[in-house]
């Protein structure tokens, strides 16, 4: 096994390990576990999370972070339901909350990498703006009501199982496969890895660096505003009051699934399978009944700290060399 | 420190006191009786009093933040330390444990998760954002466990006095912050520990070279920013009587690191000043303060504090003044991740 093999897929094989042992232990200990139904739950109920992980991936993977998206995610929901509160269809009210979003975020790659400000102190700021423009729209949780909104809250495709796939499942599908083509097979993925693996290398290889990062960033706010929008369509209500932490998750997402903190290793369908784990302790969770959610920040902290530590052993022959 | 970069604009931490007295004098143009003090009940009361009374929380957490940025660090685990050392509290108070017992584990709980996240930056050498992250969301989870997932009471009468008691007409949690805030700048300016900090933070090879164990002071640091976000959140929870697992702490990260960012310390680490973090915590609350008496809702005043950071984030910029300055832009400048 070269190093190369050892970086690019041995966390994610370790991740995939992980999510069958839990699979594993949770169906023995609860009957009923392992069933379609629970599956698609698990995809529904975390579409939101994916989504938000999805578009952290790239902002890591560039070599950056964005603890912006809680909080934008939020400003998001509460947008929404203004908007569609105030008579607009939507579907136009959905298309400018994306664009609200995306500009959030291209905002802050804009400052991240024409004034060179370190990325967590400037989405960190973002984070404070986001909470409080949503707020500023509105002090309380609205709910959303519009005929086409409910049809497609209310939409489902029943899976062999009786499974219900959602829209929201599919919105969460759907964008995880462009976003695995997109890392992959596009000249902007790889640009995204390149600079995520050595700015000064990437910068003399002449790939557009300023483009790709403030790329990077605008595509996480309009993951964050997608987000919201699959949140919306599963509570059928936004809420300002909500968001916090949901950057630590989708982070901790990453991180599991095998991305590199430091930027150019990892994959989309790492974070996946990240995701996955997290929405299953979750479930296997509330299956238990009796632990609170407390157990879910401690197993998610253990696992970071395993996967972070892994991830320091398997780069350590690399730093040697340098 | 002797020897300051050329520029007076990041460097001076007479910059965050000057922007504090234009917040204050705004307030006593537009708010009148701001400033108005009077005693009640022989305890000193009004607005100046509020603002301290609220930054003491801010200042104890800025205090540990400030040495840690020094280092070319952050630590975003304080809330859940402040959340952590709280509940441990509320806990042993409430099994009838004594107030040094108590004092004296709550702190432990802070220097072991401070310890921890200092061994993983300088043992493992793990990014100082992603190892006390670690602790942000895996503290929360265990403050949760440890208080039951439910609010306590605090029920030890030295503890509660430590944060509503008064020395003379004064409150008692500003008094103590800034105790600490001394005597903390008295140890880092009047023994080397100051310029090992500075040096370990600034070029961390180099003060290895010299001789100086930069490991074991990166993991001193981290251990003591643990210490004052415990102390922090005691004093926190005596306030409000309650020990919150879930709120206790939240968002405090974010207070102290604008406090520490807006003081003057840079976050590429070598360059601090405590006074400055001092000033920078005053800002934010009376920031918050102004913000709420001109009408704003509580809740919106994050957007004040975010364009406030972002202005002051800009100013530092070495980037941004260049441009600002009608030069053109350096073609092509190596940009070296923070």
């Amino acid at each position: 096994m070269n190093l190369a093999f050892q970086q690019r897929w041995l966390p994610t094989l370790v991740t995939a390990a992980v999510l069958l042992l839990l699979l594993g232990v949770a169906g023995a200990l609860y009957p009923g576990f392992l069933r379609p139904l629970v599956f698609a739950n698990i995809l529904r109920n975390h579409a939101y999370l994916g989504i938000l992980a999805v578009g952290m991936t790239f902002v890591i993977l560039s070599g950056g972070i964005d603890l912006s998206v809680g909080t934008l995610l939020a400003f998001s929901t509460i947008l929404l339901a203004r908007a569609i509160d105030a008579g607009l269809h939507p579907l136009p009210a959905a298309l400018a909350v994306a664009a609200v979003g995306t500009l959030f975020g291209a905002g802050q790659g804009m400052l991240i990498h024409f004034f060179r400000l370190p990325p967590f102190l400037v989405t960190l700021a973002g984070m404070f703006l986001a909470k409080g423009l949503a707020f500023a729209v509105s002090l309380q949780s609205l709910t959303i009501s519009h005929p086409h909104f409910d049809a497609a809250a209310s939409f489902r495709i029943l899976a062999p199982g009786g499974a219900p796939l959602t829209t929201a499942t599919w919105m969460f599908l759907f964008l995880l496969a462009a976003a695995i083509l997109l890392a992959r097979q596009t000249r902007f993925g790889r640009n995204v890895y390149a600079l995520g693996g050595s700015e000064d290398t990437a910068l003399l290889m002449g790939l557009p660096i300023a483009r790709t990062r403030v790329t990077v960033y605008a595509l996480s706010g309009l993951c964050a505003a997608l987000a919201a929008l699959a949140m919306t369509l599963n509570t059928r209500s936004g809420n300002p009051a909500i968001g916090l932490g949901m950057e630590l998750d989708a982070i901790a997402c990453a991180v599991i699934g095998g991305t590199l903190l430091t930027g150019g290793v990892g994959s989309v369908f790492g974070t996946f399978l990240g995701v996955l784990i997290f929405g299953s302790i979750k479930t296997a969770l509330d299956f238990h009944g009796g632990l609170d959610s407390s157990w879910l920040r401690i197993a998610m902290g253990i696992l970071l700290l395993a996967f972070i530590v892994l991830q320091r052993a398997l780069s350590r022959p690399g730093s040697n060399t340098n | 420190m002797a020897s300051r970069p050329s520029s007076v604009i990041a460097g001076s931490w007479l910059w965050p006191f000057a922007g504090l007295l234009l917040l204050l004098a705004f307030n006593g143009l537009f708010s009148p009786g701001f400033f108005q003090l009077e005693l009640v009940e022989g305890r000193l009361v009004g607005n100046p009093v509020h603002i301290a009374v609220q930054a003491s929380k801010i200042i104890l957490v800025a205090i540990g933040m400030t040495l840690v940025i020094a280092t070319r660090g952050v630590d975003l685990s304080v809330g859940s330390v402040m959340a952590m050392s709280g509940s441990t509290a509320a806990v042993l108070a409430a099994a009838g444990v004594p107030f040094p017992i108590l004092f004296a584990a709550s702190l432990a709980v802070g220097a072991a998760t401070g310890l921890t996240n200092g061994l993983l930056v300088s043992g493992l050498r793990i990014q100082p954002i992603v190892a006390t992250l670690i602790f942000m969301v895996l503290g929360r989870g265990v403050a949760m466990l440890i208080a039951g997932g439910q609010p306590r009471p605090i029920q030890n009468e030295t503890l509660l006095f430590l944060g509503n008691g008064h020395c003379w007409i004064l409150p008692l949690p500003p008094l103590l912050a800034l105790a600490a805030l001394f005597a903390t700048a008295a140890v880092v300016r009047l023994t080397p520990l100051g310029l090992f900090i500075s040096a370990a933070g600034s070029n961390e090879t180099a003060a290895r070279l010299a001789g100086l164990p930069a490991a074991r002071i990166k993991a001193l640091v981290y251990t003591f920013s643990g210490i004052a976000a415990a102390c922090a959140g005691l004093i926190a929870a005596a306030r409000v009587e309650t020990a919150d697992p879930s709120r206790l702490g939240e968002l405090v990260e974010l207070d102290a690191i604008f406090a520490v960012v807006v003081g003057g310390t840079a976050l590429t680490g070598g360059r601090f000043t405590l006074a400055g973090s001092l000033a920078g915590a005053l800002f934010i609350q009376t920031l918050t303060l102004t913000m709420i008496n001109q009408g704003m809702p509580p809740e919106i005043t994050p957007v004040p504090k975010a364009l406030v950071i972002l202005a002051v984030c800009l100013l530092q910029s070495v980037e941004f003044r260049k441009r600002a300055a009608g030069m053109f832009r350096r073609p092509a400048a190596a940009w070296t991740p923070p």
